[in-house]
């Protein structure tokens, strides 16, 4: 993440332009673009996951207008795809919003975390930039922010959490596209805990959150056949109990 | 859920959980973005919990879709989606990358599906 200013260093002739170095140097969008620039490995790791996104609307039965919709209203993978499973399995709305709502409480943490770099904003655009707010616009946003103080932070933000959406967009509507016309024997759903893995390994990192995750998983397998489609809550709260309790006993 | 009524060529259940998932997310990304000023640091008592909703919410979303419980421990074991997402593990461990992991998934579900278990 280098400022756009430091390669143009080179071609100023006498070396003191004083926008030598100003992150603005590259314009208006100059900051904008430079966070669709650091994005862009990060959306090589979503569009597989905005593929399976898509994929797994058409097994749970809907249609691309749901599905898109889903993925611009929503616009949270995991949530996403634990609530259009448990769709496909016939849960109750209850069952379908509680658990995508416990999915996402973690974006709490994103919103306090990022939160003193937005104050000076006025409140409409603080409640735009809101909505583009994901695991991977903050991490990407927030490091930015603390390397480089310069740089125009809703702006840099803007280009990072809308890359993100317009992957995720796409990738959503080609999921579909493949979902609906590659054969059922093919088990492309299977993607789904797929990606679910790739996310949980780098979460286990310490013992506490290693402890979350084995218990979570195993309460869910048992409690799998619970009445509601409740297996998937169920494990997730007693993963996080058992995290907090590894944490309080092991110190 | 499906089978309501339709609605944009949809069940409308579908449309509502979108909607109610929509907006609560929408609350806990606006939450202290919007709060900040009068609200700056998450309680403790709120952010020690959090810490753990990755682990626990992932691993439970997992886990269903590669264990099936049957009556014998190896039936249990000589389970194609079990393999698959083991091998996915190891993957994710190794590359911590989405896509290899889905691919290594995939490729040994088919092995153990088509050539295998076939």
């Amino acid at each position: 993440m280098t400022v756009e200013g430091e390669i143009s260093d080179d071609t100023s002739p006498d070396g003191t332009s004083p926008d030598a170095t100003s992150p603005d140097d590259a314009g208006l969008y100059g900051d904008v673009w430079a966070g669709v620039r650091d994005v862009s490995p990060l959306l090589l790791g979503i569009a597989p996951f905005a593929l399976v996104a898509g994929i797994a609307a058409v097994d749970a039965g809907l249609g691309l207008a749901e599905a898109v919709g889903m993925s611009v209203i929503v616009f949270a993978g995991a949530s996403q795809l634990a609530a259009l499973g448990l769709i496909g399995e016939n849960a109750p709305l209850a069952v379908v919003v509680g658990t995508a709502v416990v999915i996402n409480l973690r974006v709490v943490m994103y919103s306090a975390s990022i939160a003193p770099h937005f104050a000076d904003y006025g409140r409409r655009l603080r409640a735009g930039l809101a909505y583009l707010l994901t695991d991977q616009a903050y991490a990407i946003s927030v490091a930015e922010f603390e390397a480089n103080p310069e740089r125009s932070r809703w702006r840099y933000y803007l280009g990072a959490g809308g890359g993100l959406w317009v992957v995720w967009q796409i990738g959503t509507v080609l999921g579909v596209v493949v979902g609906a016309s590659v054969p059922d024997a093919w088990g492309l759903t299977f993607a789904v805990p797929l990606v679910f893995i790739a996310l949980l390994v780098p979460a286990m990192k310490d013992r506490p959150t290693t402890a979350a995750g084995v218990a979570a998983g195993t309460v869910a397998v048992v409690a799998a056949g619970l009445p509601l489609n409740l297996g998937l809550l169920t494990g997730a709260v007693s993963g996080i109990l058992v995290g907090l309790l590894t944490e309080v006993f092991g110190e | 859920m499906t089978g309501g009524s339709p609605l944009l060529g949809g069940s409308l259940e579908v449309w509502i959980a979108i909607v109610l998932i929509g907006v609560a997310t929408y609350g806990f990304r606006l939450s202290f973005i919007h709060l900040f000023g009068r609200v700056d640091e998450v309680p403790d008592r709120i952010k020690r919990p959090l810490r753990y909703v990755p682990p626990a919410v992932l691993a439970a979303l997992a886990l269903p879709y590669l264990v099936t419980i049957r009556p014998s421990v190896a039936a249990t074991l000589a389970d194609e989606q079990l393999i698959a997402g083991v091998v996915a593990g190891a993957v994710a461990w190794r590359t911590e990358n989405v896509t290899a992991t889905i691919a290594g998934g995939m490729v040994t579900l088919w092995l153990f599906r088509f050539v295998v278990f076939a």
